[in-house]
């Protein structure tokens, strides 16, 4: 286990727990695919195949109390903060059994049993949210600390600057996480996004870094810097993680605007085989034994899928419920 | 012996009173905090001194704002948030409509939003077309808020206290022109209950429905009419979502006549759909067709004469009431 501040470094098991925690986003991103591409699951589906690593290694410096906020690109988050599989698949259903009663779906995931309090559908509005989330333990000196996270497109919108320079005059106990996947939708970084987004925290008073996102032990120690600085009072961070997505912004997008030779360059290095490789290459797990890491998540996935499609719908009735603390008459 | 307040008294009454038994109240906005004069209506004088950190002046930056009272009702708290005027609304209605609105909805009843966001407008005092408009339709329009509109300090000071402690998210308009206008103090801990209108005044002959400042114009004109021998009765919403149908459905079935008022433009206004709702459901009792009175559908303009002529007024209101007594 690696000290506080620049430097963390993980531990063998800290590192086998990264895996695991990715290889199984993995998973259940190829496992959503294949439902929505055989016609049985309907979704606006964001897939993160490509930012495992990152999501995982973030989620590691963290307490399970801790607040997270995340975006319609969601799935890894949830995953690596712990959001139960069964909830979050029977969610993506739209069942009575999912994390939401099915009222949410796969954009809006909320499970504040382990932290996940906000997942928008807006490109940036998790920002000022997290601020709110991070007011709140500041005023209770309740010791959380909220991360939240968006993409690189997000720091294009107003609540981007305004959220930061908020929480450099307020000191607030949040973490900033750019995932900067390299296209804002389909617009790729360069011909929208001007400068280095990292630098606008500095701009606006707060440390910004830039990290590969995709290797564990940099994402790791940047994560832990971060997070121990507003845990201590120290105040906001922003990371910036470098990172790539392989299935386009939304299923089905044909990704005709990624180069080529870009998108092979990225394959080759791929986050969670070079991760599996470098734990079998260190000596650090066994082929046997991440086989068999594998297929008891493999089973765990079935496991989910079956109790998500096996689940009741929500009955009409809820349609009125939940709009406010007590149902108001319908005109 | 009575104490006399305003508007800004009665809403700097109910946040102490609030701050003062429930440690979860915070209160932030532009310029709110002591130093910076405890609000530009002096709404929130003397908090930051009592209270702390728990109330806090913030950057121009209406979405960090908003999106930091979302943020912190999810987590527990009863936050109250000035948006400094109306018109600057438009600037934090990704928070408010997409978040606020939506959330316990969308998170199965897990999470709520608590949050108060007090906001302030009004024509008639020369401020013209970006700092003047009353948008409480469209706020109405969206499932999952509640909206306010009080037309005195008591009721200011008793709905801003239910808007602190209600679990949903309220958005509270106070009237620029009302916050000088003193009336008598009602007690620290006053409430009045959200979605419960107001009988002003009764009469039998027609009813008018409104809220906010013309409610004053109504009782003017209803003493002028009573000489003529012709009854009004004056509704004060008070509410306007979820809007109290049952006293307005009551006192129309009596009147059979009724004329909404509002300072809002008229087109797709909250009269409108008063109207029709009446129309809805007491079409056989209606002795007339329902009026509806609120300003023109123009800008708010700023040369004085211009503006006076686009505020609804007392004769458009008595005009409308004879329309409906034929």
């Amino acid at each position: 286990m690696g000290q506080e501040g620049e430097g963390a470094t993980l531990s063998d098991q800290q590192l086998v727990e990264i895996y695991r925690s990715s290889v199984r986003i993995n998973k259940v991103d190829e496992a959503l695919r294949k439902l929505l591409r055989t016609g049985r699951l309907q979704a606006n589906y964001y897939p993160p195949r490509g930012q495992e690593v990152l999501a995982a290694s973030m989620a590691a410096a963290l307490q399970p109390d801790d607040y997270y906020v995340t975006i319609y690109r969601g799935l890894h988050d949830h995953l690596a903060k712990g959001v139960p599989l069964k909830d979050l698949l029977a969610e993506y259903f739209g069942r009575a059994t999912g994390s939401c009663k099915g009222k949410g779906g796969c954009m809006h995931v909320t499970h504040p049993e382990t932290g996940v309090m906000v997942t928008t559908g807006i490109v940036g509005s998790g920002l000022p949210i997290a601020n709110g989330l991070a007011l709140a333990s500041q005023v209770r000196g309740d010791g959380r600390v909220t991360v939240t996270n968006f993409g690189d497109g997000a720091s294009n919108i107003g609540a981007f600057a305004e959220s930061i320079n908020l929480a450099s005059v307020w000191k607030l106990p949040v973490v900033f996480v750019c995932q900067n996947n390299l296209f804002a939708e389909h617009t790729a970084m360069e011909k929208c996004t001007g400068g280095e987004i990292y630098q606008r925290a500095i701009a606006y008073g707060i440390p910004g870094v830039r990290v590969n996102g995709n290797d564990p032990a940099e994402m790791y120690a940047a994560a832990k810097e971060a997070v121990d600085r507003a845990r201590s009072g120290g105040g906001a961070s922003l990371i910036e993680a470098m990172t790539f997505r392989f299935e386009g912004h939304n299923y089905g997008d044909m990704q005709k605007y990624i180069p080529k030779d870009l998108y092979e360059a990225k394959k080759k290095v791929d986050p969670v085989p070079a991760l599996r490789a470098k734990l079998i290459e260190d000596g650090v797990s066994g082929e046997q034994e991440l086989a068999a890491m594998e297929s008891e998540i493999d089973e765990e996935i079935k496991e989910a899928v079956d109790f998500a499609q096996e689940s009741p719908w929500p009955d009409a009735s809820e349609m009125l419920v939940d709009v406010y603390a007590e149902e108001l008459a319908e005109a | 012996m009575s104490t006399q307040i305003s508007g800004s008294q009665a809403t700097q009454r109910a946040l102490d009173y609030a701050m003062g038994i429930d440690d979860t109240v915070l209160a932030f906005g532009e310029d709110v905090a002591d130093p910076e004069g405890g609000g530009i209506m002096g709404s929130t004088a003397g908090l930051s001194t009592k209270y702390g950190d728990r109330v806090r002046s913030t950057p121009i930056s209406e979405q960090a704002i908003a999106g930091a009272a979302v943020g912190a009702a999810i987590a527990g708290m009863r936050p109250v948030a000035e948006i400094m005027l109306m018109n600057f609304i438009t600037l934090a209605m990704d928070m408010i409509v997409n978040h606020a609105a939506k959330t316990r909805f969308m998170s199965g009843g897990k999470t709520g939003v608590p949050l108060t966001i007090r906001t302030m407008s009004g024509a008639g005092i020369g401020a013209g077309g970006q700092h003047s408009d009353m948008y409480e339709a469209w706020l109405a329009h969206v499932p999952g808020l509640k909206v306010v509109v009080p037309s005195n300090p008591a009721d200011q000071q008793g709905l801003l206290t239910s808007c602190i402690f209600d679990d949903d998210p309220c958005v509270f308009i106070e009237t620029t022109p009302l916050q000088f206008a003193k009336a008598e103090a009602p007690p620290a801990d006053h409430r009045v209950q959200l979605g419960k209108a107001n009988v002003m005044r009764e009469g039998s002959d027609v009813t008018v429905v409104g809220y906010g400042r013309p409610i004053h114009d109504a009782m003017a004109v209803a003493e002028k009419l009573s000489g003529e021998g012709i009854e009004v009765e004056v509704i004060d919403l008070r509410t306007i979502l979820p809007w109290d149908e049952e006293a307005v459905f009551a006192s129309v079935k009596k009147t059979g006549r009724a004329v909404t008022l509002h300072e809002a433009v008229k087109q797709f206004g909250v009269g409108a759909e008063i109207s029709a709702r009446i129309h809805e459901e007491l079409f056989s009792d209606l002795k007339a067709p329902v009026q509806r009175v609120g300003s023109l559908n123009s800008i708010v303009p700023y040369s004085p004469p211009l503006e006076q002529a686009y505020m609804w007024s007392k004769d458009r209101l008595e005009a409308a009431i004879r329309k409906t007594l034929g």
